[in-house]
């Protein structure tokens, strides 16, 4: 049942680094953290790399599996040959710490720039009503683990460090849908996700999409949403405040 | 010698899970300037990996629930052990910490009638868990990080600067609390990316580290459960009480090997799921204990007919409390009715539609497609017992969370005494919102009733980081990895599940040499994101816990809830009226015997005599 298997792991730091080989045991039923942590128990003990839940459930432990943005934990070895290397590297878009560690702090920053949710003053705990069909937009988005491989993945920042600054990414944009689409929030989302983060930069390729672990559907849930009420914005600002109205009642 | 980075709190939480993030909402809502300390990422602890839900009763689902009802399922779960103040707190405040989250804009699945929406769960006599799909416990987390965002946001607007009055270390352990004379000064401890050393001077520590069962091999907890708090608490002159009582939560994935120990949450069990032996018998109903027998269907018809009229039937023993859960399907296991992979298995295919499946267990579903190859929704699981929680820990006062040492509070799973000997489910998440908000509101008022602060010794600060630099400082010594793993494979063999005095005893050798070796650890690297080196640093916590644990178990010569004696199967009305409680001087664990305050009148009242002559000695009922 077990087999050596062959693995390129990125080794370095923000100096440089190197991919290195490695041939670990590998057995049934595994995925490739438990790979990382044999090499860790074995072979390289201070190899650094995030993981906390295993079990996919909190999005610490993303990189990229052969040049595809994965979780570590979600990968399991059995979708690859015996005799195929497997590079394991760290995710491209952010800065590097060591190894398979990056720094992560971008999306941090980009989650403190989205005003919170606006609850209704007029509410006392206890007293929200809201039905189901109305929570379950909002629900999917909330679905995310901040793994940030759809941040890691977005065209627009992968290779374009310039276009942090004024893009919050797939999973910010997705927060302020979220917000936008929470049946009880009161603010006025739509010019700040065009205006504050980039939603205009979004070409909705749906790279994001496909490589979210929870399968939420990102770009035509989330993203192109929010593009339509921005177009309408544009024509007939009434349309907003109808639909806000709406809503409430 | 590198300076040391040094900051200054009126108030430091560390844990970054429920209890610390809604600690540190609280002591910053009272004003005070507060910092969050946590060694995963921000909003990576382990509460994002609850599934099931939090109890409160809201009544909602059923109008006859209120907080004495769920006050008395919290008692009998813990037979009767617990905190009865803790416990009545509890009951009582669930409700509005639940709807408090809305507010902060959390979105729990819904009623027909627009209310949070509760199901049933294993111990509660009503629909009473708060829930979003299975998934509860990352909507708990991501709601707290998201308020503590909005408190930054405040404060940028008022003060220009995001962590004036709210900063969160993310990936930065504590390795040892600081004192001055006998009250807490502060905490001491490394940034995991840099191994930097820091030094947190404040007056006031609220630990909210959870739990311990990395110490175990088969476990559903994940690599920060070290123990670390407990370990803290301990070192610091506070007791821990309760260390004994380990709750093995029944279900757990068992197959493929890397994933064994993986939780399946008990709502596959709440919503219908059954548990078949190899025979293919519903072997629950063969487990009923004594106490139970009024509470729980004894036949297959009654107890499916609960799922639609729970008024006028009993529960399916499916849906007992988890320890006797655990117990019957390791009897099953031992019996040779196992599954192929050494569990039992657990049935929600027949039982609902596969739409219907995939809407309310999404992750379950999920989790199994993906690292078992196995669809739920056309096959069985295989699911077995798997270390789950601790209901041991630091001994606190109930309505403030302070532990013997002025300064040092507790709340979520390191304190200890709130759910006895036995946890039910859906009542931590609860218990960390309501003693987080505690913590958090004494800690704020003994800061602000302080005179002068307390200092640090720098002399303090030297020996903390001796001690964490130890592990680089020997050659040719072990490998942390490799004694990490033994005391997993001891504690897991011989102070599981099931216990025996001979095999405690063996295991406490063990432990001893242990620790021998752990003292000449060696560590490859340098300090810069070492794991070799967080495991060795993380070892001395889970070797001094596991000590109070087997200690303390040994002592225990009764059976109750997660602690069962082979050599003492029943449970004995004179040990519920005593604690053990574990200290340590330094050198080695000392566990004594420290007598319960008796419940209080009005509380004994909400039970039936009958009912209480199960658990009170005659003296106590008279
Ligand atoms: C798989 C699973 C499912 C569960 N489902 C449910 C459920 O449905 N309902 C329910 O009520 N309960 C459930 N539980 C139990 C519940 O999730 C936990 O008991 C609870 O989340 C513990 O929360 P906490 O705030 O005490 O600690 P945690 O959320 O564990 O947080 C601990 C924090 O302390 C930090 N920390 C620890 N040591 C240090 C240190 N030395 N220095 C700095 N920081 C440190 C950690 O980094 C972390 O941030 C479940 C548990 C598991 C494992
Ligand atoms: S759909 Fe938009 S956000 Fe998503 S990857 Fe494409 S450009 Fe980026
Ligand atoms: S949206 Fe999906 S890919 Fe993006 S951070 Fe969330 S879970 Fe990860
Ligand atoms: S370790 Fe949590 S998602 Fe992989």
């Amino acid at each position: 049942m077990s087999y050596q298997g062959k693995f390129r792991v990125w080794r370095g730091d923000d100096s440089g680094g190197a991919l290195e080989d490695f041939t670990v045991e590998v057995n049934e039923g595994e995925v490739v953290l438990d790979i990382i942590h044999r090499l860790q128990a074995t072979q390289a003990p201070d190899l650094a790399v995030r993981w906390n839940c295993k079990a996919g459930k909190c999005g610490s432990c993303s990189a990229e599996i052969n040049g595809r943005p994965g979780l570590l934990c979600m990968t399991r070895m059995s979708i690859f040959e015996e005799s195929e290397t497997i590079t394991v590297t760290p995710m491209r878009t952010f800065p590097i710490i060591r190894d398979l560690v990056t720094d992560v702090s971008y999306n941090y920053t980009k989650a403190r720039e989205i005003p919170s949710f606006a609850p209704p003053k007029d509410l006392a705990p206890g007293e929200y009503r809201m039905q189901q069909v109305d929570v379950e937009r909002s629900q999917e988005f909330r679905k995310c683990i901040e793994c940030f491989l759809c941040q890691n993945t977005c065209h627009v920042i992968r290779d374009h460090e310039e276009n942090k600054e004024a893009f919050s990414g797939p999973r910010f944009l997705m927060r302020v849908a979220e917000l936008e689409m929470h049946p009880l929030d009161t603010a006025d989302r739509v010019d700040q996700a065009q205006d504050d983060h980039g939603l205009g930069y979004c070409n909705i390729t749906k790279c994001c999409s496909e490589v979210c672990p929870e399968h939420i559907h990102i770009t035509d849930n989330a993203l192109i949403p929010m593009k339509e009420r921005v177009a309408d914005r544009k024509y007939d600002p009434i349309v907003w405040l109808g639909n806000k109205l709406f809503k409430r009642s | 010698m590198p300076e040391l980075e040094r900051h200054s709190f009126d108030v430091l939480v560390i844990g970054a899970g429920g209890a610390g993030l809604r600690a540190a909402i609280e002591a910053r809502e009272h004003g005070l300037r507060t910092a969050v300390l946590c060694k995963s990422l921000f909003g990576k602890a382990h509460t994002v990996m609850a599934e099931g839900g939090i109890a409160a009763a809201m009544g909602n689902a059923n109008e006859s629930d209120n907080w004495q009802v769920h006050f008395r399922d919290t008692m009998r779960g813990g037979k009767f052990l617990n905190n009865w103040r803790m416990a009545e707190l509890h009951a009582q405040e669930a409700p509005q910490r639940v709807w408090e989250l809305e507010t902060y804009g959390a979105l729990f699945d819904r009623t027909k009638d627009g209310r949070i929406s509760q199901r049933n769960f294993g111990g509660h006599e009503y629909p009473r868990l708060a829930h979003v799909g299975d998934r509860t416990g990352l909507e708990l987390i991501r709601t707290l990080q998201q308020k503590i965002v909005s408190l930054q946001q405040d404060d940028f607007q008022e003060f220009g600067d995001y962590e004036e009055r709210l900063r969160v270390f993310q990936e930065f352990t504590v390795t040892e609390l600081v004192k001055d004379g006998e009250r807490v000064a502060g905490a001491f401890g490394y940034w995991r990316e840099s191994g930097r050393f820091v030094l947190f001077e404040a007056p006031a520590v609220i630990l909210a580290t959870g739990g311990i069962g990395k110490s175990f091999k088969v476990t559903s907890n994940s690599w920060e459960y070290t123990g670390d708090g407990h370990a803290l608490a301990m070192r610091a002159g506070a007791s821990l009480i309760n260390m004994e009582f380990i709750q093995f939560h029944p279900t757990g994935m068992v197959w493929p090997p890397s994933v064994k120990g993986i939780l399946v949450t008990e709502s596959v069990r709440g919503d219908g799921g059954v548990l078949r032996n190899s025979d293919g018998k519903r072997f629950m109903f063969d487990y009923i204990p004594e106490v139970f027998k009024d509470k729980y269907a004894d036949n297959e018809e009654e107890a499916d007919r609960w799922y639609t009229d729970q008024a006028n039937n009993r529960r399916p023993p499916e849906l007992l409390p988890r320890d006797e859960v655990a117990r019957a399907i390791n009897s099953e296991v031992k019996a040779g009715r196992g599954s192929p992979h050494g569990g039992v298995f657990l049935d929600v295919s027949t039982r609902l539609p596969a739409e219907e499946i995939r809407r309310r267990l999404p992750s379950m579903h999920h989790q199994f497609k993906e690292l078992a190859d196995v669809d739920i929704t056309a096959q069985p699981m295989e699911v077995g017992p798997t270390c789950h929680y601790v209901m041991g820990g630091v001994e606190v006062d109930p309505d403030t969370g302070s532990s013997s040492v002025p300064g040092l509070y507790a709340a979520g799973e390191v304190s200890g005494g709130m759910h006895g000997s036995n946890r039910l489910g859906g009542n931590s998440l609860s218990d960390l919102l309501v003693f987080g908000r505690r913590a958090g509101a004494g800690a704020a008022q003994y800061v602000r009733a302080l005179g002068d602060r307390p200092v640090v010794a720098e002399q303090a600060v030297a020996e903390a980081r001796a001690t964490a630099l130890k592990p680089f400082q020997h050659e040719g010594g072990e490998n942390p990895y490799t004694l990490h793993m033994e005391l997993q494979q001891s504690m897991n063999d011989l102070v599981g599940i099931i216990r025996r005095a001979g095999e405690m005893e063996e295991a406490l050798q063990r432990l001893e040499k242990l620790e021998e070796r752990a003292r000449s650890l060696t560590v490859e690297g340098h300090q810069q994101f070492n794991p070799g080196w967080h495991l060795a640093l993380d070892l001395r916590n889970m070797l001094l816990v596991s000590e109070c644990v087997a200690k303390a178990a040994l002592l225990r010569t009764e059976s109750r809830g997660g602690h069962t004696r082979d050599d003492h199967p029943s449970m004995d009305s004179e040990w519920r009226r005593k604690l053990l409680v574990c200290t340590t001087s330094g050198e080695g664990v000392r566990v004594e015997e420290k007598p319960q305050i008796p419940i209080r009148p009005d509380l004994l009242d909400l039970f039936d005599r009958t009912e209480l002559e199960k658990y009170l000695t005659a003296e106590e009922l008279s």
